[in-house]
Order: C-alpha cells, then structure tokens, then sequence
C-alpha cells in the first residue's frame, strides 16, 4: 500500500497543521504578490505588446494555477477512490472552485490581452479551447457533487469524472506543441532558456508563487470547512438519532 | 517607479486587473464564510 502523507490520514493532525498553516501561506501570498506587482508595474513597457504586458503578470500565474490546481483535484480524488481517505474527498471537493475560478481568470486575462494583441477575443485554437474544456470539468465536477444527495455515490463519481479529466492536462499542455496555435508555445520554462527578458521574468515567477501560496492558504481553508461541515452533520445525526 | 499609464491599452489592462480582483474576493469570501459558518455549526452541535 502507497503511504499517503499522515495530514490526509489524521484529520486531527491536519487540523492542528492547516491552523497555523493556512493565515501563513496568507501572508506568503500577500508578501509576494506586492513584491511582484511591484516589480511588474516598475519594468518598462514591452516594445511590442505595450502596456499590456502587465496582463501577463495575472494572466500566466492563474493559466498555470487552473492546471496546478487540477492536478492537486485528481491526485486527491484518487486517493479518496482508492484508500477511501475521508479528507482526501474533501481536499478534492475543496480545490474544484479555487481551481474553476482561476481558470475563468485565465480565459478572462488571456481574452482580454488577446483582444488588442491578436485582433480578436478568441479563437478556438487547440490551447484556448483545452482550457475552456477544462473550465467546463470543473464546473461539470462542482454539478456532479451538488446534484446527488447520497455523499459517498457523488464522492464516487465526481472522483472518476476528476480522474477522467485528467487526460486533459498533457493535451492543455502539449497543444500548443501538438498543432498550430495563435497561442505562443512555451516561454517562460523551454529548453534554452526563458524568452522572457529579466524585467518581465521575475515578476511572472513572483506572482506564481504568489498565486501558490493563495491557493494553498484558501485550499486549507476550504478543507477545515468541509471537516467542520461533516462533523456538524455526523452531530445533527447522532441527535436525531438520540 | 510605477509605470501607471496604460494609454490606448487602458480599456483591457484596467478591467483585466479589476476582474482578478473581484475574483479573489469571491474566493477568499466565501472560502471563510463557509469555514466560519460550519465551525460555528459544529462547535454548537458538540456542546448540546
């Protein structure tokens, strides 16, 4: 049997870990985001793209955050599939809105740079449509769960729906490596060396981490409350019972 | 020192922000609302 990391074993223990951890991971993203806001608003316009190279700086992070974010969503539901982990179910539950709201922010940003740079808001080419799709998996995840009233068949089948969709993160990835896209290839991370000169780099990687920490602070939020919500539910069981 | 202006490019970089923003009030709303709502669920239910 695969050990799984004791915090998604022991709701106890990840209780006590995500008190302190949660408010810090907070402060982590508020201290590197004004870090790279400020490095991003400092750096000279991008002799091509003008100012909308500052769209860059929140376009990019949440684009790879709604795959980062996924990836966390199918390796928890895998885990609540195969081990039956009860907070693995709830870590997996917890990411799929964290998840849908930064990929709405990476079509958004992206459409909305796209506009003055391409001449066009969209364009169904293979990477702007891989995202849409996996923004339509995470809404389609999120209905799954609402819809059934037995929590177990829905953890069941939101968790192979999420294990399913996974097949969409390579082809997110690789599409614009796979077809011709007026989405550029990789630039920041590329055999080479970035494209990215210095200025434009850093307060990219910045507010990655920025967008991580976030995430990470909100993710264990959203954890602590779905163990409150089933603890007040197995309670309002226990008494009705009674 | 910061870079500001946006000129012509207002109308998409302003609303790109203001759209992030929004976006991670929504989620850092209801991410505590829905911790602080259960917990205090939660913690009425063990005392009764």
């Amino acid at each position: 049997m695969i050990p799984a990391p004791a915090f998604l074993t022991n709701p106890e223990r990840f209780m006590a870990f995500s008190r302190w951890a949660a408010p810090l991971f907070g402060v982590l993203a508020v201290a590197l985001g004004l870090a790279g806001l400020w490095l991003g608003w400092t750096a000279p316009e991008d002799y091509q793209q003008g100012a909308t190279v500052r769209i860059m700086f929140i376009h990019i992070p949440a684009a790879w955050l709604s795959e980062f974010v996924y990836a966390c969503l199918a390796v928890a539901s895998f885990l609540a599939l195969i081990f039956r982990h009860a907070l693995a179910d709830a870590a997996a539950q917890a990411a799929a809105p964290l998840g849908a709201g930064f990929t709405l922010l990476a079509l958004a940003t992206g459409s909305l740079w796209g506009r003055p740079m391409w001449g066009t808001w969209w364009v169904w080419d293979a990477r702007l449509t891989s995202v849409l799709a996996l923004f339509l998996i995470y809404i389609a995840y999120i209905a799954l769960r609402a819809s059934l009233d037995d929590e177990t068949k829905a953890a069941r089948a939101a968790a192979i729906l999420a294990l399913v969709g996974a097949v969409n993160l390579p082809i997110i990835h690789y599409s614009v490596t796979w077809w011709n896209t007026l989405h550029q290839g990789a630039s920041v991370f590329r055999a080479g060396g970035s494209a990215l000169a210095p200025v434009f780099y850093w307060p990219v990687i910045l507010m990655v981490l920025a967008y991580m920490a976030a995430f990470g602070s909100l993710w264990l939020v959203r954890i602590r409350g779905e163990v409150w919500r089933r603890r007040a539910e197995a309670a309002a069981l226990r008494a009705a019972r009674a | 020192m910061l870079h500001l202006e946006t000129g012509k490019y207002a109308f998409f970089v302003w609303p790109a922000y203001g759209l992030t923003a929004l976006v991670f009030a929504v989620l850092i709303a209801t991410s505590l609302g829905h911790a602080r709502r259960w917990r205090k669920r939660a913690e009425a239910l063990a005392r009764k």
